[in-house]
């Protein structure tokens, strides 16, 4: 999967190993390349956005770095190791949609699954993991929702029993595929109270993220992705309305200056 | 005698095919689950003339083989491009002419019946007799069911939690570590031997509503995966029950009856599930409109 070919980060890695470095990755579907030669590395400690148009391939960046897709090239690293050394440091959040919420289980039993990596082959949660997972379910203030059939929940609630698995994985680095897609007000701020506190906490977390008018309040730094890297760095530095453009190939249309109103690709913002 | 004889294979196909079925229906795989039943057959008959005689043991290995490889090439014609729907259709349907044409030349030579493979041979299982040193065991096809029902036990239960994740969230469980990809062969692994050990009894054709049918009332009954396999098992118990009683009323084919009273309580519990049975929906919506 890695490739030697990638280039050699410029100096800057000094002491502890960053969280993510990514090097020359790609990815194809049929020969059609999706991220083609994507290089960055992230800082600890940071809560980073990964923004883009449709089709960018900001999941598949996740995807890619997780190992749950195969790249034709470049090599990742998390905390300077190839990723299946480092499983247990890593927590995911996929789509929502990428599961069927018809399955037949609770709240509390999706949020124990976050501690199934932990658990090893054979091992069956027990007390244990039901505390952890009890824990995890109210602090996204889902406590009284932890016998729930997962179905009868509200999309916004899915979500957070997400996250609360998550938080089970009890990670250092955490990749959520569009967490605030489609949720309730509610909900949003459940999610950004988590990530503050993750902060706190000197975890890592990579977000994909749709919603243009929140960026500025929600990340420290920004990736822009369109199947290239357009940019990264700090948001206030990265996130200005030149590189969107460049970003969405002037499909973006603005209202004003201070990106109240994105009109492109989100549909559910303001 | 031969009642009791007749309603244990019954219930052991039942309980094998009710187990997997529940992981086969929450995987939306219900139709991979009819495609390995049916692409078994070539292995069969391969074993069969290779062995010249009903050997369970080469059965299996031949079948297994042959469930395995659908389940492989099912995968890879997907991972082209094709559509899924119609990668089983060729896959099975192929596999399976191949075992109608190997059973049209050779089988003559030796007694392969194909009526027997479809539709099973229920009625005559206790005639079928394992002996060990010259001590009558039993029918052979308990034994072989019960191995093979022990077998999925022990698999699904030692790798449960497993089996729930890559059923659930299979991004998340490839994300922990844990090899999908086995699990889905493995999985594919039990059906075939399943599919194999069932063929004699019940057919190939019946074994797949065995493996669906019960699987998806019991989904229609409970909102917890430990329960609906229990409930799986049970409605492919009381199936095979009632089954063969109403075969022996009707003076029927009893694989055709225990696969018809699996129909009928499944649209039981279409109609009367408490939670998700049209007239509870019905009686809720009323509630609400007045």
């Amino acid at each position: 999967m890695s490739l030697t070919k990638a280039l050699s980060k410029p100096a800057g890695s000094t002491a502890a190993p960053s969280p993510l470095s990514v090097n020359g990755l790609t990815v194809a579907y049929q020969k059609k390349p999706v991220l083609r030669g994507v290089t960055f590395e992230i800082n600890e400690g940071e809560l980073i956005g990964v923004i883009g148009p449709n089709g960018a391939g900001k999941s598949t960046l996740m995807k890619a770095a997780l190992g749950l897709i195969p790249s034709i090239g470049g090599e990742v690293l998390v905390y300077g190791k190839p990723y299946k050394e480092q499983r247990k440091l890593i927590g995911y959040v996929p789509q929502r949609e990428s599961v069927d919420w018809d399955f037949p289980t609770n709240a509390l039993d999706v949020v124990m699954m976050g501690r199934y990596g932990h658990l090893g082959w054979f091992r069956r949660p027990g007390a244990k993991e039901k505390a952890i997972a009890l824990e995890c379910l109210s602090k996204v203030g889902m406590a009284d929702f932890a016998d729930r059939q997962i179905s009868q929940l509200s999309g916004g609630q899915q979500q957070r029993v997400f996250l609360a698995r998550a938080l089970a994985q009890d990670a250092k680095l955490y990749f959520m595929d569009e967490p605030f897609a489609g949720v309730d007000a509610a909900t949003e701020k459940a999610i950004i109270t988590l990530l503050q506190e993750l902060k706190r906490q000197g975890k890592t977390v990579v977000v994909v993220h749709h919603d243009l008018a929140t960026v500025q309040d929600y990340f420290d730094s920004v990736l822009l992705l369109n199947v290239e890297l357009q940019a990264y760095g700090p948001t206030e530095q990265v996130f200005t309305q030149e590189r969107l453009q460049q970003t969405y190939g002037g499909r973006l249309a603005f209202l004003d200056r201070s990106f109240q109103v994105p009109a492109a690709d989100s549909g559910k913002g303001v | 005698m031969s009642d009791f004889w007749i309603i244990l294979t019954g219930s052991l196909v039942a309980s094998c095919c009710a187990i997997l079925g529940v992981f086969l229906v929450l995987r939306k795989m219900a139709m991979i689950g009819d495609a390995i039943s049916h692409s078994v057959m070539p292995g069969i008959v391969i074993a069969f003339l290779l062995s010249g005689s009903r050997d369970s043991v080469l059965m299996m290995f031949a079948a297994l083989a042959f469930g395995l490889l659908t389940t492989f090439l099912i995968q890879m014609f997907q991972q082209s491009g094709i559509q899924s729907d119609a990668s089983i259709g060729v896959v099975f349907t192929a596999l399976f002419a191949v075992g109608v044409v190997l059973v049209s030349l050779f089988a003559r030579q030796v007694h392969l019946d194909q009526d027997a493979i479809l539709y099973g041979e229920i009625a005559y299982v206790h005639w079928n007799i394992w002996e060990l040193g010259g001590v009558n065991m039993g029918p052979r096809a308990v034994w072989l069911l019960g191995f093979t029902l022990m077998v999925i036990v022990a698999v699904i239960s030692l790798f449960y939690k497993q089996f729930k994740l890559c059923a659930f969230d299979p991004a998340l469980a490839a994300a922990i570590g844990i090899p999908v990809a086995i699990f889905h062969y493995l999985l594919m692994g039990l059906v075939s031997m399943a599919t194999v050990s069932s063929f004699e009894s019940v057919g190939a054709i019946l074994v797949v509503g065995l493996l669906i049918i019960p699987a998806s009332t019991a989904y229609l009954l409970t909102e917890r995966l430990g329960m609906m396999i229990g409930l799986s098992i049970g409605v492919g118990i009381a199936s095979t029950v009632l089954g063969y009683l109403a075969a022996k009323m009707l003076d029927a084919s009893i694989a055709g009856c225990i696969v018809c009273a699996a129909g009928v309580l499944f649209a039981l519990a279409l109609l009367f599930s408490p939670s998700q049975g049209i007239v509870a929906k019905k009686l809720r919506l009323r509630k609400l409109a007045a």
